[in-house]
């Protein structure tokens, strides 16, 4: 195949991807767009395997990868996704920084000229340290995810601090930059300064991630997605594939505008969820909760407020995932559709723990996403709402985030408040990820339920029967 | 001004118009949808696996062929896993009314 006919194939695959990611904008195409995703990647596959060699080595490879992949994509919770994706991102990163090595040992058999000239070595550098941040890095978000911080504090959900964090990181960003620099302006193979960029570039993914608190979890996971989106273009500009640059570039920017999104949804700057430590005081600010009255109620309470309501809209929080309730949430609904009750969603866009989750818990549960409403889409019917049933969600409902000088004042919340009635479930009083009291807890018009999300709402079913 | 044009030059080009194309594309997702995105992200940054084939099969096997074979065996979880998986979370996406539909067809059949 000659080059021009290569780049040609590329370029469909290339569209192809663009076609997938344009599909999301609607449930209804997106299926269709995955599809011309996979067509993308075919393309790209076949028509590289038509110009190397060892294909058996590489099929034989990819079987075994592939394999592992359709395996976990089968078998994994919903509820774990933010797990795979880091995981997945880690892939990307290490693949990054293995091809980076390879170029160096042998830059001829990429079509680079040996030694290497300045160019390519600077595209190197910016590929394989952006492929390895993201490798360490996504290993430790990964850890937190998963829950191995009881085992390795390393992982620990809490954000892992100590003093002269910042200073560290930063002398050891401007050391990685040195040996690219080296590797940069050296002539031959120039292993040595490549090695010791790689080493500080895989340290600085640790400790960029270590310190950032297990609530800001979105935000990591986006910006992640955005970086192993820019060592796959770092790479395609080494290699001079346009279709990597293309494919690269799109994720990077898919995961730059997700990050923003996420910020803006919790009102924090990129920069003090970088910088971390956000939860280091968790539960110290909730402490003049103890004289103000609370109204609690038993599960058939609310089944009774719940009946007798027209409409009703639940707002599901992570709590409503930690207790797996979206099942019980799901026929509880069906229970007041039947009894001639409007029921619907009202997702926040941080509620669960990567952008996009809830809304992922909910299809799973089979909930008709036609139910399901977006925070901005919502907020102006709170007014005219009997119940809201808040289910283990906190601070996305917090009323303070309209008053100035709060912690949390700005921060874009679902107007619960504004509601007729509000019911609201948690485990216990205990302050949410931001550490502020919630007044919205406290009004007359709001009863408590306390216990676990799945537990409560099996018995509000039951009470409807 | 004369001379051919670098081919970095080209490829900054083409890495500029890439991002706007980007940029505009996913603010058009619905919100409902940005786990699927980033899983399909996810799949598709795996095309990296083009470069480890490229790091895999040079004329002359040695080590970077070695690191090639295993680059394609990682970027290869994520092409299946990643398109499988967001397959996977779009069906649960489908309409309810459509579900009953299918149901209703595999009990005639």
């Amino acid at each position: 195949m000659n080059a021009n006919l290569l780049a040609l194939w590329y370029l469909a695959a290339s569209v192809l991807f663009i076609l997938a990611l344009k599909g999301l904008s609607s449930p209804v195409l997106a299926r269709r767009g995955n599809l011309f995703g996979m067509i993308g990647m075919a393309i790209a596959v076949l028509v590289t395997l038509a110009i190397t060699k060892n294909v058996t080595f590489i099929l034989v490879a990819a079987a075994i990868g592939g394999t592992i992949g359709a395996l976990v994509a089968r078998r994994v919770q919903m509820t774990q996704m933010p797990e795979l994706v880091a995981a997945m991102h880690s892939l990307v990163g290490m693949a990054a920084v293995l091809i980076a090595i390879a170029v160096v040992n042998n830059p001829l058999a990429f079509g680079i000229l040996d030694p290497m000239p300045r160019g390519n070595r600077l595209e190197l550098f910016i590929g394989s340290f952006v492929g390895a941040i993201t490798f360490s890095g996504s290993v430790i978000a990964f850890g937190k995810l998963a829950g191995l911080g009881k085992k390795f504090r390393l992982f620990s959900s809490a954000p892992v601090a100590f003093g002269g964090q910042h200073a560290l990181n930063l002398v050891l960003a401007i050391v990685m930059i040195a040996f690219g620099a080296a590797f940069f302006l050296a002539e031959g193979r120039a292993w040595m300064p490549f090695a010791a960029m790689l080493a500080i570039a895989f340290a600085l993914g640790v400790l960029i991630i270590i310190p950032i608190g297990g609530a800001d979890m979105p935000v990591v996971i986006s910006m992640l997605n955005s970086y192993s989106g820019w060592a796959a273009a770092g790479i395609g500009f080494s290699l001079n594939n346009t279709m990597l640059i293309i494919a690269g570039s799109l994720v990077g920017s898919s995961g730059a505008i997700l990050s923003y999104i996420m910020c803006k949804a919790m009102n924090r700057s990129f920069i003090s969820v970088i910088m971390g430590g956000f939860g280091a005081a968790e539960g110290a600010v909730a402490a003049d909760a103890g004289n103000k009255t609370v109204r609690s109620g038993s599960a058939d309470d609310a089944a009774f407020l719940l009946a007798n309501a027209e409409s009703v809209v639940i707002v599901p929080g992570y709590g409503l995932a930690v207790a797996r309730a979206q099942h019980a949430v799901k026929e509880l609904a069906n229970k007041l559709i039947e009894k001639g009750v409007n029921v619907r969603y009202a997702i926040h866009p941080v509620a669960g723990r990567m952008p996009g989750h809830m809304n992922v818990l909910l299809a799973e549960a089979e909930v008709p996403y036609d139910q399901v409403f977006e925070m901005e889409d919502i907020n102006s019917e709170f007014g005219t709402t009997d119940v809201v049933l808040v289910l283990g969600a906190n601070d996305v409902v917090n009323p303070l985030a309209h008053t100035p000088g709060s912690a949390i004042h700005g921060m874009p919340i679902i107007e619960a408040h504004k509601a007729r009635t509000v019911l609201v479930n948690k485990r216990s009083m205990a302050a949410g990820y931001a550490g502020l009291d919630n007044p919205l807890f406290y009004m007359e018009k709001t009863m408590m339920v306390f216990g676990d999300a799945k537990k409560v709402v099996e018995d509000m079913v039951k009470a409807l029967e | 001004m004369t001379g051919t044009i670098d081919p970095t030059v080209i490829n900054l080009v083409v890495f500029v118009l890439a991002v706007f194309v980007g940029y505009h594309v996913i603010w058009n997702v619905t919100p409902a949808l940005h786990t699927p995105l980033m899983s399909v992200t996810n799949a598709i940054s795996s095309v990296i696996i083009v470069g480890a084939i490229l790091a895999a099969g040079p004329s002359d096997t040695d080590f970077g062929s070695v690191l090639g074979v295993v680059a394609v065996g990682l970027a290869a979880v994520n092409v299946l896993g990643g398109f499988l998986v967001t397959q996977r979370m779009l069906e649960m996406f489908k309409k309810k009314a459509r579900k009953v539909e299918t149901e209703a067809e595999k009990e005639k059949a």
